[in-house]
């Protein structure tokens, strides 16, 4: 079987996350329930011809796409895998509204055109010029692990040696306020904000000076009780052959809302002095959102560190080898991420 | 370690034992076949949706109301089912019928389903009103693409992996694609793979700004095509594992033995000039079928009828074929450009077209386009079919091609 | 016409998003598309509903579009010649 190594890694969220030497020592603190992205350098990445017609996600997609080849000294990938759960969704407000508010009349194609959910797929290898294999994932809270599950199948095919893999969702307006009302009436509801980002990784069937970790091994469930994912959980470590007690973290995609549940029961699971790393209360919670704790997760492993705003219960070690992360939404979508050292 | 077939030198293909569609010439398979050997074709004015432009465009539609659809599938009255969801449950569940399919988690199970549209049906219609109306705020969560592919992976009873692919025009295929792999790679023994778009006034807006619809009958390949034909559909396929074929001694349909996915990387909608993404994806989908292009029997094309698609696609095919293309056709003048759905239902098209040794027609057709030579099927023919290949392809230069083969 | 042709740069300017562009950056005679403003197809569309919208003159073929939107000067001659707003 093939190996799953990340070679470059790049994220565009509402934290500060492009200094190379920092992670998360200055947290930028939410003051709304809207966690805006931090915007990158765009012009240093993206032309100003194809730049004028890209909303947020887009630009943020093609930003950190380049990061993420750039550090990995990959000019052109073997595959471009996009996930994002809501997709171009400003661009689907502006051309939704103009077509509402007009009757249908005068309407221009730009912000149609921009509105497909694989635009940023396109874009990237618009501005790359890749023919290579290309595809977008738009399933909820799994449209990024969906990618990394094509990924790794692409380098176990032997179909590409570096596979380019992300995960991008943007605010937009309209809708996510319609969303964060709803949420607010429901007593269960979310309380971290709702934000947005981009995350690329550069995968390789090839170590390298660069790596970052190893992708051991990733798995997604649709539907599941609590009880069903501590079983899982189990088999998912077994398939693996890895004993719980060498997790040296777990990441968990707590959110505040009701659902946040299945993260307590599968703590529990763990030996008792496992850190625990929490994540969306920094980037908000948006379908890509678990693409940022896989960054963090990355990071953590390369300085050996886990950031105190990241710390869920205080507790760290000296060493860290395995990390394993799950995320859920609304108790469905379940996915389970083992990485390593390497 | 996964059982993989990855490397057997005996690559059989992947097995197709069931088939679902519901589109604009059929509620059934049966029903779609039935159209399309009497070339009945299913493009009219646009009736289920309020659009100011319904005299100046022809789509092919659906006959049944989302109220007669939801009757059908016996759902609650306060349910939150987009129209896309609907005729995806209808069609999947009728591929899954057909597939003899009765314990669901008896084997590794997934669902790959492919959309564009998701539920913008209905946020089209109640967007404006969800501020106000609480009633209709059951729609806000039926937006996103997701949404519906989890509505019908519930109704099937798959509740392992299951996810939804958005690449244009492509979708449906990559769809397939994804299945075919998992089931080679051995993390899946079978899987439910297809693809389901509805007419909504979002799209027909948005093609009617880049003024590639026509206000006639389509005419794919033709050297007067004007435009394309918006559609409708859902279309799924089941796919097994020669294993598990074997072990509950399934009739096979067909087999899906090639599949590619290339980009154009030449423009967000328009395809090149000679036609590379179409290129790569079908040279390379005869590699995974590991047969040459001579062995191709039928080609299910693209054939939207846009003066871009048409040509691109034609150039591309010469590229492959040389001065010795097999028959061809689009069947959009049938049921129209389904977006998302197409790859499925023509995948549907290829495998019936085995099933049945004819070549469906390519209706309209008249004159030649100038610049290749190239006349697409103008009548059912009846020939013996071995392989068919099937493309489709996508704004942002998604290209992707199948291969289906009779055994 | 010079009244025009500045109402024109300055539509063309918000309308197509060309954020690094003064009116004073666009030539009269100037491409527009190609090498010389480098707009594409998309553009196109964009300024055929411009020209719905604004100046009521209804293009039904996009190709009509390439002859028309040669330069702002041809350009503002069409719409001179043909505008029913």
């Amino acid at each position: 079987m093939s190996r799953c190594y990340i070679q470059g890694a790049a994220s565009i969220s509402a934290q500060n996350n492009f200094a190379e030497d920092d992670f998360m020592t200055e947290v930028v603190a939410h003051t709304s329930n809207m966690a805006k992205a931090i915007p990158a350098n765009y012009k240093a990445f993206i032309s100003p011809a194809a730049s004028r017609r890209m909303a947020t996600g887009v630009k943020m997609g093609v930003a950190a796409a380049k990061m993420a080849l750039q550090e990995a000294n990959v000019t052109l990938p073997d595959a471009i895998v996009t996930g994002t759960g809501m997709g171009c969704i400003e661009d689907s407000e502006k051309f939704l509204k103009n077509m509402i508010d007009n009757d249908e009349e005068y309407l221009t194609p730009t912000s149609f055109i921009q509105s497909t959910h694989n635009t940023v797929g396109a874009q990237i290898a618009l501005g790359l010029e890749c023919k290579a294999y290309n595809v977008t994932y738009v399933h909820d809270a799994i449209s990024f692990e969906s990618s990394l599950i094509d990924a790794q199948l692409l380098l176990e095919e032997g179909e590409a040696s570096t596979v380019l893999v992300g995960g991008v969702d943007e605010l937009g307006t309209l809708f996510i306020e319609q969303v964060a009302l709803m949420e607010k009436r429901n007593s269960g509801g979310i309380t971290v904000p709702f934000g947005e980002g981009a995350h690329f990784f550069t995968m390789s069937s090839e170590k390298s000076d660069t790596t970052w970790a190893e992708l051991q091994d990733v798995i997604t469930f649709s539907v599941a009780s609590p009880g069903q994912v501590v079983e899982r959980l189990h088999a998912f470590l077994a398939k693996n052959e890895q004993n719980i007690g060498e997790i040296d973290a777990f990441v968990v995609g707590i959110n505040g809302d009701e659902y946040d549940g299945y993260y307590q029961k599968l703590k529990a699971e763990f030996v008792v002095d496992t850190p625990c790393i929490s994540y969306k209360h920094l980037s908000g919670e948006f379908y890509t959102a678990s693409a940022f704790g896989f960054w963090g997760a990355l990071r953590c492993l390369k300085k050996q560190k886990i950031p105190l705003a990241m710390l869920e219960d205080g507790i760290e070690r000296s060493q860290y080898r395995t990390i394993l992360l799950y995320n859920q939404y609304k108790g469905r979508q379940h996915s389970f991420i083992l990485i390593t050292t390497c | 370690m996964p059982n993989t077939e990855l490397n057997n030198k005996d690559w059989g293909g992947i097995a197709i034992t069931g088939m679902g569609v519901i589109s604009a010439i059929g509620h059934t398979t049966a029903e779609n076949l039935e159209a399309l050997m009497a070339s009945n074709q299913g493009i009219a004015q646009v009736s289920n949706v309020a659009t100011r432009h319904h005299q100046q465009i022809r789509v092919g539609e659906i006959a049944n109301t989302n109220e007669e659809l939801a009757n059908e599938l016996l759902l609650p009255k306060d349910n939150n089912y987009s129209r896309t969801a609907l005729i995806g449950t209808v069609a999947a569940k009728e591929a899954l019928a057909q597939a003899g399919v009765t314990e669901i988690q008896e084997y590794k199970t997934g669902f790959i389903s492919a959309t564009s549209v998701g539920g913008m049906d209905m946020t089209e219609r109640y967007f404006a009103s969800y501020e106000n109306t609480p009633e209709v705020r059951k729609y806000i969560s039926s937006h996103h693409a997701a949404d519906g592919t989890q509505k019908i992976a519930e109704q099937l009873g798959i509740t392992e992996f299951v996810t939804t692919i958005s690449t244009a025009c492509s979708s449906a295929a990559n769809a397939i694609m994804l299945g075919a792999r998992l089931i080679r790679s051995g993390r899946l023994d079978r899987v439910v793979v297809g693809g389901v778009d509805c007419l909504s006034k979002f799209t027909i807006n948005g093609f009617k700004t880049l003024m590639i619809l026509s206000d006639e009958d389509c005419t794919p390949f033709d050297a007067h095509r004007k435009g394309l034909n918006l559609g409708e559909a859902a279309a799924y396929l089941v796919l097994e594992s020669q294993t598990l074929v074997a072990k509950e001694n399934k009739e096979v349909l067909a087999y899906l033995t090639g599949y590619a996915n290339a980009n154009d990387a030449f423009h967000q909608t328009a395809s090149s000039a000679n036609g590379e993404g179409a290129y790569l994806a079908m040279k390379k989908a005869l590699q995974v079928a590991r047969i040459d292009s001579n062995d191709i029997d039928y080609i299910n094309a693209h054939g939207t009828a846009t003066p871009n698609n048409d040509l691109s696609e034609g150039i591309a095919l010469e590229r492959i074929f040389g001065t010795r293309v097999p028959d061809f056709s689009s069947t959009k003048a049938f049921t129209g450009h389904t977006l998302a759905a197409a790859g499925a239902i023509e995948a549907v098209y290829s495998v019936l077209a085995l099933q049945h040794q004819v070549v469906f027609p390519n209706l309209h057709f008249k004159t030649p386009m100038p610049e290749v030579n190239l006349k697409p099927a103008m009548t059912l023919q009846k020939k013996n079919i071995q392989h068919v290949l099937s493309n489709s392809f996508g704004f942002g230069g998604n290209c992707s091609t199948l291969i289906f083969s009779k055994e | 016409m010079e009244a025009l042709k500045q109402e024109l740069k300055e539509s063309i300017i918000e309308q197509l998003n060309l954020e690094d562009f003064t009116p004073q950056d666009i030539e009269d005679n100037d491409a527009l598309f190609g090498d010389g403003l480098g707009l594409d197809s998309i553009d196109a569309l964009e300024l055929i509903v411009m020209m719905d919208k604004d100046y009521g003159i209804k293009l039904t073929d996009p190709d009509q579009g390439r002859e028309i939107f040669t330069s702002i000067t041809v350009l503002a001659d069409y719409i001179a010649q043909h505008r029913t707003k």
